[in-house]
């Protein structure tokens, strides 16, 4: 197996912003690796090195066998990107913007159409191709910035938040494009606030916050590790919020959060559930609530770190 | 089991002809845009006619003592303006790019990395060409004769369009420093307007106090505005021409430069 991707201590700060600040990861040609953080962890300043379009302050990157500085171009040859904001030129059509980006990737102009129409076929958008981006919907535009990424057949695709502010549906046909590319072989570097999505499409996930990897692993195995589920139990006596804290405590041995009359613990044995409520019976707890979900970045955060994620207004 | 990525042929640098070919590619883009942009066609054809038939038909009783002789002395000035005023077009451009995302996009291609300015500034020079000739055009319906030949209609061109490329540097390095477009209009029209209306283009030198009169004769303007008249309705050509020129350079060799440099800061 060899790495498509290698990076080794990249670092970039933004004056006293440390956007990244040794970043290591691999990414095996032909898998998925996810990058999940929250807003300003610096997913998109990776990126735009492993894309060529930031110099790193300090560390290396090798992409396709070429390095980002000194071998930018053919780095540029390799790889398809899609940032975090669809970057069309909106008073172009559909077409138009695809047929520019073919032309420019030395194809004819009859290849060149050719492939712009397959491409927006291929993501629905056959009906909409001669009207200009700027009438396109967020997950059309999403689309058709992703086929832009495409027309050269990259071996290598970066996805930046492809997923950001899609409604649910956008959102899946999302995934199953992506699944679709990883099946024809095309290895893919996709960034995510949400774990979920990682755990859908990643075959590696590094997890990354203030600039530094915090954890990283299968999907399975960071869940085993931070527990992929989230117990919530709330009683119907606040009073007895504290018995029910020990209760959980004793089952998932780790201390749980109290908050809004609820307590909440992560949880990695299938058996805490059955066992709380064995617990709670005993106890002569009344519950109002009591369930078990996925958890949320924010809670993996908790859980590996120790601390919330902050959240920064506005997105980077 | 792969042991070894191989990556496929890519050339490390671009070939001159690649990189004519995506400058072509580019400026296509942004001339073909114009179809679905209503605005810029108002911009590249209907304003310059406005501020044709505007001066001409309020000022040209009052300033030349009738229309046709003002139009003689204003069309060539208004040639001038609107080639001014049409160099916002490339900084309104430039940023749009720049601020959505569309350099990242093209930076991320294997293709010359001087392509999309060259691009822009290209198809910039095309639009600035239709415009120069949709003036003269209309002008001649409205009674403007070229006195000279055909030699001062090409000249005309030629000069304007030089005029142009120099002249765009200053809107490139606008449209790169501002961060947003509101920026670029308060940018450009802060140095459009004074520019272009401390010049002899709609009344004469003459008839402006002392004090103002000794700016505007050495306004690029004006000169440009002169060198103009001359070539379409006669008298010295030389003199005007080669000030205009030595302006076009100054211009060029001031801004260029600093464009450049914050260009390549920027992406
Ligand atoms: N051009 C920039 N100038 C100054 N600070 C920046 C710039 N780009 C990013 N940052 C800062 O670097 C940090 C990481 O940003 P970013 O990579 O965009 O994070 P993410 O994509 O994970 O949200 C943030 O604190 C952000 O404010
Ligand atoms: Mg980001």
């Amino acid at each position: 197996m060899t790495n498509a991707i290698v990076a080794e201590g990249l670092v970039k700060h933004y004056g006293e912003t440390k956007a990244l600040d040794g970043v290591d990861l691999a990414v095996r040609t032909g898998s998925v690796l996810g990058v999940l953080g929250p807003n300003g962890a610096g997913k998109t300043t990776l990126v735009r090195i492993l894309a060529t379009l930031l110099r790193p302050d300090a560390g290396r990157a090798v992409v396709g066998g070429f390095d980002v500085v000194r071998q930018a171009h053919s780095v540029r040859g390799q790889i398809g990107l899609t940032g975090q904001y669809a970057s069309v030129d909106e008073s172009l059509t559909g077409v138009e913007n695809l047929l520019m980006i073919g032309r420019l990737l030395g194809l004819s102009r009859k290849d060149a159409k050719a492939r712009a129409r397959e491409l927006l076929a291929n993501f629905s958008l056959s009906d909409a191709a001669d009207r200009a981006a700027k009438t396109y919907s967020g997950g059309m535009r999403r689309r058709l910035d992703l086929a832009a990424s495409l027309v050269g057949r990259p071996r290598l695709l970066y996805l930046d938040e492809p997923t950001t502010g899609l409604d649910p549906r956008a959102r899946l046909e999302m995934w199953d494009i992506v699944r679709n590319l990883v099946a024809d072989g095309v290895t893919v570097l996709l960034t995510t606030q949400y774990l979920e999505e990682a755990d859908q499409l990643a075959d590696e996930i590094v997890v990354v916050d203030h600039g530094k990897v915090i954890a990283s692993g299968t999907p399975a195995e960071l869940k085993s590790r931070t527990g992929a589920q989230t117990l919530a139990v709330r009683p119907v006596d606040p009073a007895e919020l504290e018995i029910v804290a020990k209760v959980v405590a004793d089952v998932v041995r780790t201390t749980p959060e109290i908050a809004d009359s609820v307590v909440t613990a992560q949880v990695t044995d299938p058996a805490a559930l059955p066992a709380v409520v064995r617990r709670l019976d005993d106890a002569e707890v009344a519950v109002a609530e009591l369930t078990l979900r996925t958890s949320t970045l924010d809670e993996v955060f908790l859980s590996l770190t120790g601390h919330r994620t902050e959240q920064e207004g506005v997105p980077a | 089991m792969t042991t070894l990525s191989v990556p496929s042929a890519v050339a490390s640098r671009v070939s001159p002809l690649t990189s004519l070919k995506n400058t072509a590619t580019l400026a296509w883009r942004s001339l073909v845009s114009i179809k679905h942009n209503p605005f810029e066609i108002i911009d590249l054809s209907i304003q310059p006619l406005m501020f044709l038939l505007l001066f001409t038909y309020t000022l040209g009783g009052a300033i030349a003592g009738s229309t046709d002789k003002y139009l003689a002395f204003a069309l060539p000035g208004i040639l001038v303006q609107n080639t001014i005023f049409a160099t916002m077009n490339i900084a309104l451009l430039l940023n749009n790019d720049l601020t959505k995302g569309v350099f990242d996009r093209l930076r991320s291609l294997p293709i010359s990395r001087w392509s999309p300015l060259a691009g822009r500034i290209l198809a910039d020079t095309v639009k600035q060409a239709w415009s120069v000739a949709l003036l003269l055009g209309f002008g001649m319906i409205l009674g403007f004769r070229v006195q000279t030949s055909f030699w001062g209609v090409l000249g005309t061109f030629g000069l304007m369009l030089v005029f142009c490329l120099c002249i765009a540097w200053v809107a490139v390095l606008v449209g790169v420093v501002a961060s947003a477009e509101d920026k670029v209009q308060i940018f450009m029209f802060s140095f459009m307007f004074p520019l272009t209306f401390t010049s002899n283009i709609f009344a004469p030198t003459s008839s402006m106090p002392g004090w103002l009169q000794s700016w505007v004769k050495i306004n690029p303007v004006t000169i440009l505005a002169d060198a103009v008249r001359a070539m379409l309705n006669g008298g010295d050509v030389a003199t005007p021409v080669l000030q205009s020129l030595g302006w076009a350079a100054a211009i060029l060799v001031i801004f260029a430069p600093l464009a450049v440099w914050r260009f390549k800061r920027r992406v």
